[in-house]
């Protein structure tokens, strides 16, 4: 009679709701082949890196992965404490800032300036009107084939995976 | 010079129907009067043309094409149903292992110059047998079931198909819209989320299908079938048609028989 009841009022168990949760696991770490070495060589490392800039904690420092559609992302927490007087870049930087206007050939000279300009001046709806229809900005349109799903839009459904991600893996 | 599109049909894991969908996919762009060449790579487990009924009139294989032993079109078994379908058969006898990826590529190159489809039946596995079958290819369609061996599986071929550079899509094949209501079965958007994949198709799962295998008669041949119109829009999406998939949400418990196949 309780059994009844049960199957009447509550709601049954959803199987598909674990097999998303174990497919969820398993692929995490079917994407995710580094060994666990590799793992904390690679955090060493990023850790070394970050600390030439700023100066960090880094008994605090937090570097985990997670699944993200297809790519595993890393993602590293790593507490700042203060700023470096002398920052240490490996290599000295060769290239400008960015390209001043009357080096740029004519035909990006339109969506280069107009992205170069202050915020009030590059959004006048004229001005985003010429950029997107830029012979430039076209070209950087695929041609249209007949695969035209190949920039298929393979991100497309980021909410739901987000919803899917839940707790880490231990 | 080719102007076809080569398609490798794949999904890592076997018995998911791979090969069902080649062969009703590939008669269903026939109907519609494209040139179809479909290509068996499971060597030595070759099965597509029993699928099409075709296994009595082999003659030569693809791996006696790539030897030099026969030219490609004597190789080549034109479906008397579908005058613009063909098969080239797997060798029966042989190893994966006697075809290169070179080698599959000017095989693939040479029938996309004559027709408007080379679809590239692909074995089981990720192994040299896969690599073969997509080594011609220049876009792929990943067939899952929504389990969740198979989806793990279509994941890594996801995934070794992206390396490669194929853009692919997804047919979800054999789904049972009552236990994806029930929440016994991962439905279709579950499916799509993990892969990340645009979709192509949701076939149902069906008796239909075995009962025209046994025959050897793809069943989109029979306008009668359930299936026929699921397939029928796979072909004309894959034609470039923005055909859309019908919900497998149903309105009532009453309209749920009925709205069960027109899926897809």
């Amino acid at each position: 009679m309780l059994e009844f009841l049960k199957k009447l009022f509550l709601p049954p168990e959803r199987s598909s709701e674990t097999a998303k949760e174990r497919l969820r696991v398993v692929l995490l770490s079917d994407h995710l082949s580094l060994a666990p070495e590799t793992v904390e060589a690679l955090k060493r490392d990023l850790l070394e890196v970050i600390s030439k800039y700023v100066e960090i904690d880094p008994a605090h420092a937090d570097v985990t992965f997670e699944q993200r559609e297809r790519e595993v992302a890393m993602l590293a927490n790593v507490p700042i404490t203060g700023i470096r007087e002398r920052p240490r870049p490996t290599a000295p930087r060769t290239e400008e800032p960015s390209p001043s206007p009357q080096l740029v050939a004519p035909t990006v000279d339109a969506p280069q300036a107009a992205a170069d300009e202050p915020p009030a001046a590059a959004l006048a709806p004229e001005e985003e009107a010429a950029v997107a229809s830029a012979p430039q900005a076209q070209e950087k349109q695929p041609p249209p084939t007949r695969a035209s799903y190949a920039g298929a839009p393979r991100r497309r459904r980021r909410k739901k995976t987000v919803a899917l991600q839940g707790p880490a893996p231990g | 010079m080719s102007s076809g599109r080569a398609i490798v049909i794949t999904s890592g894991k076997g018995g998911v129907g791979k090969t069902t969908t080649t062969a009703n996919v590939g008669a269903a762009l026939a109907k519609r009067g494209r040139r179809v060449a479909l290509v068996d790579t499971d060597i030595g487990l070759r099965n597509l043309d029993l699928v099409l009924g075709v296994e009595k009139r082999i003659v030569f294989d693809l791996v006696e094409v790539v030897e030099g032993r026969c030219q490609l079109r004597q190789a080549l078994i034109r479906d008397k149903r579908l005058p613009t379908l063909a098969l080239l058969p797997a060798a029966q006898t042989r190893e994966k292992e006697a075809v290169g990826e070179e080698q599959m590529k000017g095989v693939i190159d040479a029938l996309a110059e004559s027709n408007d489809y080379v679809l590239i039946d692909c074995a089981a596995g990720i192994e040299h047998g896969f690599r073969m079958a997509i080594a011609g290819a220049r876009e792929a369609i990943v067939v899952t079931t929504p389990e969740i061996s198979a989806i793990r599986d279509a994941d890594r071929v996801v995934g070794k198909l992206t390396q490669a550079g194929l853009p692919l899509r997804l047919i979800i094949n054999r789904v049972r819209p009552e236990m994806v209501k029930s929440g016994d079965m991962l439905s279709v958007d579950d499916v799509c989320d993990v892969l990340s994949a645009e979709l192509l198709g949701i076939v149902p799962d069906d008796e239909e299908v075995i009962d025209t295998t046994n025959r050897g008669e793809p069943l989109v041949l029979d306008e009668t079938k359930r299936l026929t119109a699921i397939y029928d829009k796979i072909a004309r999406r894959l034609d470039g048609e923005a055909v859309p998939f019908t919900s497998l949400a149903t309105p009532s418990f009453f309209g749920r028989l009925f709205t069960m196949w027109k899926a897809g």
